[in-house]
Parts: C-alpha cells; structure tokens; sequence
C-alpha cells in the first residue's frame, strides 16, 4: 500500500474512532454531578481555544495578521447583535480588504 | 429553547458554504500539488471529513514527510473530536452503530451550532453537519480537477470567517455565568500559551482542562 493510501485508512479510522466513542460509550448513562458540571464547560472552552487558534496561530506560532481585524470586526457585529451571517460577512470582508490595501 | 429541526441545521449552515466548499477546493488543489492522487484526495474528504487533519496530511508527505509523521500530525490535530463528541454525547439516540454514524457528521462548525442552551441538538448537528459534509466533498472534487486556476480562499477573506463563526457562538455562552467566562478566557490562554511550544493540534485538546474549573465552583 502507498504511503498516500496508508494515511488515509489510518486517518479515517482514526478519526471515526475518536467522533464515536464518547457517543457510543456514554450512550444511556447519566454522569455524575461534577462531571456534568465539568463537561458542561468544555463547550465554552473549546470554543475560545478554536477563536484563539484560528485567529493567531499560524503553524505552529503566534502572529498578529489580518484575521485578527476580521476577528474586531465580527466582535463589534456581535454587540451590535448583527446575525450570524452579518458577523461572519464582516470578518471575511474586513480581513479581505486590509489584504487588498496592504 | 425549542427543539431544533434538521431544516435549522441546514438553515444555520447556509452561510458557511462558500467559506467551506473554497476551502475543500484548496485542500484539493494542495493535495495534488504535494503528489497525493485525486481519488487519494476526493476519498479522504469523504472519509475522513475534517479539514486540517487532511490539511496536515498532504503538507506532511508534500514535504517528504513519512506516512507515520503525517498519521501522527493528523491523529493529534483531531484528537479534539474526543471531549467535542463526549460533551454532545447527550444528544444522540438508539444504538451503538447509528451513535457511531450520527457522531461522524460532528466538526467543529456543527458540533459549535448545535450548542443550544441546555445541551446538543441532534437534529442540528445532523442537519448542519450533512450540508458541511456535501459543501466539502463537492470542494474537494472542485480543487481536484480545477488545479490551482482557482482563487486563493485567504484572498477573499474566508480564512477570517471560522474565528469568526466560534466567537459568534461563544458569546451567547458567555452570558451563562462567570464560571462559564472563567473557562473560556482559560481556555483560550492555554491554546495561545502552547500554540509555539507544542505541535498543532495539542493547544486546543490542552485547551480542555479549563473546563476543571467547574470544580471549583
């Protein structure tokens, strides 16, 4: 098997694997309180993690670019209440733009 | 807040086409750049279905990269999908083989718009998660064949739409409470924190132990 072929065995089985187990071993059991209230958090967690990562990490370090003026821009939509679309519209053309500009 | 429906999964999704089928596109047209054949490609977004551990794929054995680094690269990248499913597990129905099913359709844009207040919603995430699915396999064909004629999707800004989409659905959570605030700016400084010292895919999964701070409260 190519090297090609052998990661993408690897890597769907893999992935399946990780995606199915919490469903499939958690299935019909209530957890405990303080696990309850602790995988209740990762939501939260996880989420800021994907803000942070996406916005200002680049490989594997931290840079500054246009995307963190299109992460402003979708901030200010949120207050502002705009819907998701409008939040999502207001980063891509705020980072698009400072491209084009820069 | 009302059941959702699968035409909510579907409805909330709408808005990220463009920003998912551009970047299944580039992933195809970077997977025949770095050598992998187009079949290799199309299969893996199908099967695989998770954008930058396919990402991490192609660039690891672009770069001459043995199949263990690049299986390594990408097992890391999606170990995430662990505590992302378990905290949805809730939400899933019936048996063993439909959970294991249903639990594929779970990546980071559905998984984060199916979090309703009171827990996951198993029809958004199915609804949202199968027009991702279509969005991305119908890009991956699309950079496949197109080659890099196409436009770069960082151009067009679409690179700044994902920070974007998590930010807009973690604010609402953030109304929760300060325990919630309290994990959420955690877990963000921990993903910065390690983002230059560990390899891509540890800062978010390290990123989770925020959430032990529900055990102080």
């Amino acid at each position: 098997m190519s090297a090609v072929w052998l990661c993408v065995l690897a890597v769907g089985l893999a992935t399946v694997a990780l995606k199915a187990g919490g469903p499939v071993l958690a299935s019909g059991r209530e957890l405990p309180r303080d696990a309850a209230r602790v995988v209740d958090l990762l939501a939260p967690a996880l989420l800021a993690a994907l803000v942070a990562t996406q916005a200002f990490a680049s490989d594997e370090k931290l840079v500054l670019d246009e995307r963190a003026a299109g992460l402003a821009a979708a901030a200010a939509a949120i207050l502002l209440r705009a819907p998701l679309l409008v939040v999502v519209l207001a980063a891509a053309a705020s980072a698009a733009g400072l491209r084009a500009l820069t | 807040m009302a059941e959702g429906t699968y035409r909510d999964g579907i409805r909330v999704m709408l808005p990220l086409i463009p920003a998912i089928v551009a970047f299944g596109a580039s992933f195809g047209v970077l997977a025949t750049a770095a050598g992998v054949d187009a079949l290799a490609a199309v299969v893996m977004s199908a099967t695989t279905f998770a954008g930058s551990a396919q990402f991490a794929v192609v660039s690891v054995l672009g770069a001459g990269g043995t199949a263990a680094a690049a299986i390594g690269a990408a097992v890391l990248l999606n170990a995430r999908y662990a505590p992302m499913a378990l905290a949805a597990s809730g939400a899933f129905r019936g048996g063993p083989l439909r959970r294991l099913l249903e639990a594929q359709l779970l990546v980071d844009e559905s998984w984060a718009l199916s979090n309703r207040e009171g827990g996951f919603d198993r029809k958004v995430l199915i609804g949202a998660g199968a027009v991702l699915y279509l969005a991305w396999n119908a890009g991956t064909v699309l950079g496949v064949l197109a080659g890099d004629s196409l436009a770069d999707p960082a151009t067009l800004g679409l690179d700044a739409a994902f920070p974007a989409l998590f930010l807009a659905l973690l604010a609402p959570l953030l109304r929760r409470g300060s325990v919630t605030v309290a994990a959420a700016v955690l877990g963000a400084l921990i993903a910065l924190a390690l983002t230059p010292v560990t390899p891509a895919g540890v800062p978010v999964i390290a990123a989770t132990a925020a959430c032990l701070v529900g055990l102080a409260s």
